[in-house]
């Protein structure tokens, strides 16, 4: 079997800057959430777009909505939650109005999710290896015959094609056989997958239990399961908190890597601003369940124009250098029970003015793609 | 020579692993592994390290909140290591401890008031319940809350408020001496601010002392004057802030520097990476602990003890490493022996 060519961009050097159609479009998405005290206002009309090969990361402090748009992307939100408006649409469909089950294919093959914490979503009793295999094992269309003979994508497809076709012409169709068979091709994509992610000693690594692994690794693994499936776009949901900050530049530097090889999007969800600017194409800023700023990482770091952003880029010590008095953001962030009128950082904004408490400004495009939820602009 | 308040020397915190029927002590964990450290009066030591590396427990070993199992602490010429149930006492009242988590420091049952009167009793710095409630009401002052807070309950309040309640706390005994023990790691960053500054302030005031403990670089840069990196259990370097930052001797110093992630998309970030993960603290490598890891490591690091060097940034700039490393060229010389 080759191996390394697994998943890799069968075209290669598409020029970004051409913007295709967007993958993943969010309109207006508004969600609640009932609590006893009342209904959280937790997503006002957010408009996000992902487009094709890009790493979108959404940044923002706890509460303001990050998490809660990545999981009703998903169809992954709680009981008590509920859409009030909106959809998402996915190549043209809008994930909103899927069954559940048509979820689960959804999340099986179109949009994968790694989390924070990789021990809550690994099995503990099961190895990494049966894990990784059920990850091949969930894409039926690969293992059906009509899709036997797709155009090649360069991608996994066609290896496994590949197999099957030779086989076929053996003639051994006896359904033990190809169970074997089966199993032999996911072994052998598996350790490609174990590769692609850097873990040293696939062979080992795959017969072995999440708590063996160290948190980077198991981490690594929760990246190759969600490769595995081969996912026209990966959602990462602060997986690096939980990580130590030289094990945080090993997976950043990995996802860099993959963007460059994988044919995926992301998004990235993170309350870091400089592991965004690290990793990300785009940046999208959110506070209090509204979008505030949309730009392209440097556009956002050289000119950013929501005061929110002015405000949180000031916030962030860095190391490079050293300031006297580093800034605070006046207040704390609202209870989106009651959320504030008009634009919801109106409180604590210092360029305040009497539009802003009466008013909710629009998501507004100044050009370049570059937006703002602001008054002022 | 300036007053050391706090000098720790050989400090060693164990964990024993028990198994069996009869819960044999089997291994340890050796979380602090041989320590020396001194901390200034009126300084801020800012104490780095990943998850795992003991600085946790080195802070509450100071304080005696878990046991050393060898070692001395000497606090105000005090050994805290050795000392009676009422030097204890009396000691407690000058040294305290801000936890991380401000959602479980603090009794979810007990109002502000009476978190905050409840150590001012114990120690009996009051005579009356009036002046305790006095007491109570400056201290809340002091940290940016307000009179009324003192009869509300501790899920009232945000993150940040909570974890002025602790700082507020801490101050009712009139200490010298603070443990901060990632202070504002559970806080965004918009507030994160907020609550360094208040800690700076008073320091400035109140003359106090801090070991500040964090994972967090930039805020350990932010708080510091003298700071210290540790590794499994053990200090690797130890400088001036601003020559830890600039000139890191250590590789795993430098490696830690490298890796922080900046908030500018534009910055060419060197490109070396450290490997693998921290070793577990019960199979401790043999010789320098950092070797496994190391780019750098010889034979010479694989076995033996590892002793301090002095640095180049002056006669207060350690570093446990056999060889002076250009980072940039990968050439190492030999340090000389420390006499």
């Amino acid at each position: 079997m080759a191996s390394g060519t697994f998943l890799t961009r069968g075209l290669g050097g598409e020029d970004m800057a051409a913007k295709e159609e967007a993958l993943l479009e969010t309109r207006d998405l508004t969600v609640n959430f009932h609590t006893y005290r009342g209904e959280v206002k937790a997503l006002d009309h957010v408009q996000l777009s992902l487009y094709p090969h890009e790493m979108l990361a959404l940044v923002g402090e706890s509460g303001c909505g990050k998490s809660v748009t990545a999981l009703t992307i998903l169809g992954l939100l709680p009981q008590n939650a509920h859409v009030l408006e909106g959809q998402v649409l996915f190549k043209g469909e809008d994930l909103l109005k899927k069954t559940p089950e048509q979820m689960q294919e959804v999340r099986a093959e179109g949009i994968a999710a790694i989390f924070q914490d990789p021990m809550t979503f690994l099995n503990p009793v099961l190895t990494v290896g049966v894990q990784l295999k059920e990850a091949f094992l969930v894409q039926k269309h690969i293992w059906t015959a009509e899709t036997r003979d797709m155009s090649a994508t360069g991608t996994a497809d066609s290896e496994i094609r590949g197999f099957l076709l030779e086989k076929e012409s053996k003639k051994e169709s006896s359904k033990r056989e190809s169970g074997r068979e089966r199993g032999k091709i996911v072994e052998e994509l598996s350790k490609d997958i174990l590769k692609l992610v850097r873990l040293p000693d696939p062979e080992r690594i795959l017969t072995q239990y999440p708590h063996e692994l160290s948190g980077g690794m198991r981490q690594r693994c929760m990246i190759a399961m969600a490769l595995a499936r081969r996912p026209s776009i990966i959602v990462a949901d602060e997986i690096t908190t939980a990580l130590d900050v030289t094990v945080q530049a090993q997976i950043l530097t990995l996802l860099k890597e993959l963007r460059d090889t994988i044919d995926a999007s992301s998004i990235l969800i993170t309350h870091d601003l400089s592991v965004a600017a690290e990793t990300a194409d785009r940046i999208a800023v959110m506070y209090a369940g509204h979008v505030v700023e949309v730009a392209s990482t440097i556009e956002l770091f050289r000119n950013p124009l929501h005061p929110y952003t002015q405000l949180l880029l000031k916030c962030i010590p860095d190391v490079r250098k050293p300031v006297a008095h580093l800034e605070s953001i006046s207040g704390t962030v609202p209870d989106l029970i009651d959320p504030p009128t008009g634009c919801r950082f109106h409180p604590r904004c210092p360029f305040a003015m009497e539009v802003c408490r009466t008013t909710k400004p629009v998501l507004k495009d100044i050009g370049n793609g570059h937006m703002v939820h602001c008054h002022l602009y | 020579m300036p007053d050391e308040i706090l000098v720790v020397k050989d400090l060693k915190t164990w964990f024993p692993i028990r198994a069996g029927i009869l819960q044999k002590t089997v291994a340890h964990v050796r979380a602090v592994d041989g320590v020396d450290l001194e901390v200034r009066k009126g300084e801020t030591f800012g104490l780095v390290g990943e998850s795992g590396s003991g600085k946790t427990t080195l802070g509450k070993s100071v304080l005696r909140l878990i046991k050393p199992t060898d070692g001395q602490v000497y606090f105000d010429g005090i050994d805290v290591t050795k000392a009676s149930k009422k030097e204890l006492t009396h000691l407690r009242r000058r040294m305290q401890f801000i936890f991380q988590d401000p959602y479980a420091s603090l009794d979810p049952r007990q109002t502000v008031g009476s978190t905050l009167v409840e150590p001012m009793k114990i120690h009996k710095l009051v005579s009356s319940k009036a002046e305790a409630m006095k007491r109570a009401k400056e201290l809340l002052l002091r940290v940016g809350l307000n009179e009324e807070h003192l009869f509300r309950f501790p899920h009232e309040f945000s993150g940040g408020q909570r974890q002025r309640i602790a700082v507020a706390r801490a101050l009712a005994v009139d200490p010298d001496f603070i443990v901060l023990d990632e202070p504002t790691s559970f806080l965004d960053v918009s507030v994160q601010a907020q609550v360094l500054d208040l800690l700076k302030e008073l320091q400035k005031e109140l003359g106090l002392t801090y070991v500040f403990i964090s994972h967090n670089l930039s805020v350990v840069q932010y708080m510091s004057d003298r700071v210290g990196v540790m590794y499994l259990g053990k200090l690797v370097e130890d400088a001036e802030r601003d020559v830890l930052y600039k000139y890191p001797e250590h590789p795993y110093s430098y490696f830690l520097m490298a890796a922080i992630p900046v908030p500018d998309p534009e910055y060419k970030k060197p490109s070396k990476l450290l490997t693998g993960d921290v070793p577990s603290p019960v199979n401790i490598p043999p010789g320098c602990r950092f070797n496994p890891r190391c780019p750098y490591a010889t034979d010479k690091c694989r076995s033996g003890d590892m002793p301090f060097y002095t640095g180049s940034g002056g006669s207060y700039h350690r570093v446990a490493c056999h060889y002076n490393i250009d980072f940039d060229s990968g050439n190492e010389v030999l340090r000389p022996q420390m006499s």
